[in-house]
């Protein structure tokens, strides 16, 4: 897996103050169980994203850690409350020096 | 002669009933089905340490019936009103037939507003899961949900 990769964020782009918002975030990767052997017989090394944190104005709201349980492609929707305008900033980072950033803004009223 | 035949019968019913039996014994077989069962107490004994966990509150969400474990779409969603006295800290996902049995842990705080998460996870095998929630107030509560898959993940050879 490359150093970095494709991410994408889907969130509501404005918000009413305090309402609860879902945020989907996705990042393009193998996500490589390290329990895999290939067809000579060899293991095939762990190669996961094994965090994901999301702050809000540089403040940390989300985090998760992964396991090789998680499929492909990881996928997680949660929710955050809409307190101001301003930047959420998501970071993956993984196995073998992988890391991407993503941002979005949302403009709260 | 009717009576024989009944005879033949009911002994013919006994030996189909030891071989049921028996069938059983193999398909139970506590060597097999207890080595994962003992990682995935380990790892929840791991979160929980020496602390009581009880039953309610976190709700799983599965299918039931799952063709391809490789991408199996899973819900999680705890019971809390979540404000800054009562919330839900950390919630984590075990499932028991898996070869690592974690899956993920989430870190909430009480600005996120809900506790509710959706991810896709890897199945290696029919299972039960079970999600675990930490409140605020430092209690477990326990959640979990079975499920069968029918093409297992990570056993296929690239």
């Amino acid at each position: 897996m490359s150093k970095t990769s494709r991410t994408s964020i889907t969130m509501p782009a404005t918000a009413k103050k305090d309402s609860i918002i879902e945020i989907r975030a996705i990042a393009q990767h193998d996500m490589e169980s390290g329990f895999r052997y290939t067809e000579g017989g060899k293991l095939i090394p762990r190669d996961i994203i094994r965090t994901f944190t999301c702050t809000y104005n540089n403040v940390e709201v989300f985090k998760a850690d992964f396991y090789s349980g998680i499929g492909a492609n990881p996928l997680i929707i949660f929710t955050t409350i809409a307190v101001e305008s301003g930047t959420l900033e998501f970071r993956w980072a993984g196995d073998d020096g992988y890391e991407a950033v993503n941002q979005s803004h949302i403009t709260v009223s | 002669m009717k009576n024989i035949i009944h005879h033949h019968r009911r002994q013919w019913l006994k030996q189909a009933q030891g071989l049921g039996l028996l069938a059983f014994g193999f398909l139970t077989n506590p060597l097999v089905s207890f080595a994962k069962k003992a990682d995935a107490d380990e790892a929840i004994k791991k979160i929980v340490g020496g602390a009581a966990m009880r039953e309610g509150k976190v709700t799983l969400t599965i299918p039931p019936l799952v063709e391809n474990g490789n991408l199996v779409v899973l819900k999680v969603s705890v019971d809390s009103p979540m404000t800054a006295n009562d919330y839900v800290k950390t919630i984590h996902v075990i499932a028991e037939g898996n070869p690592l049995p974690n899956i993920f842990t989430v870190y909430l705080t009480p600005r996120s507003g809900t506790a509710n998460i959706t991810t896709r996870v890897r199945l290696a095998d029919s299972q039960k899961v079970c999600a675990i929630a930490q409140m605020s107030n430092g209690s477990f509560w326990q959640g979990s949900a079975e499920t069968l898959v029918t093409l297992s993940a990570c056993t296929e050879i690239v």
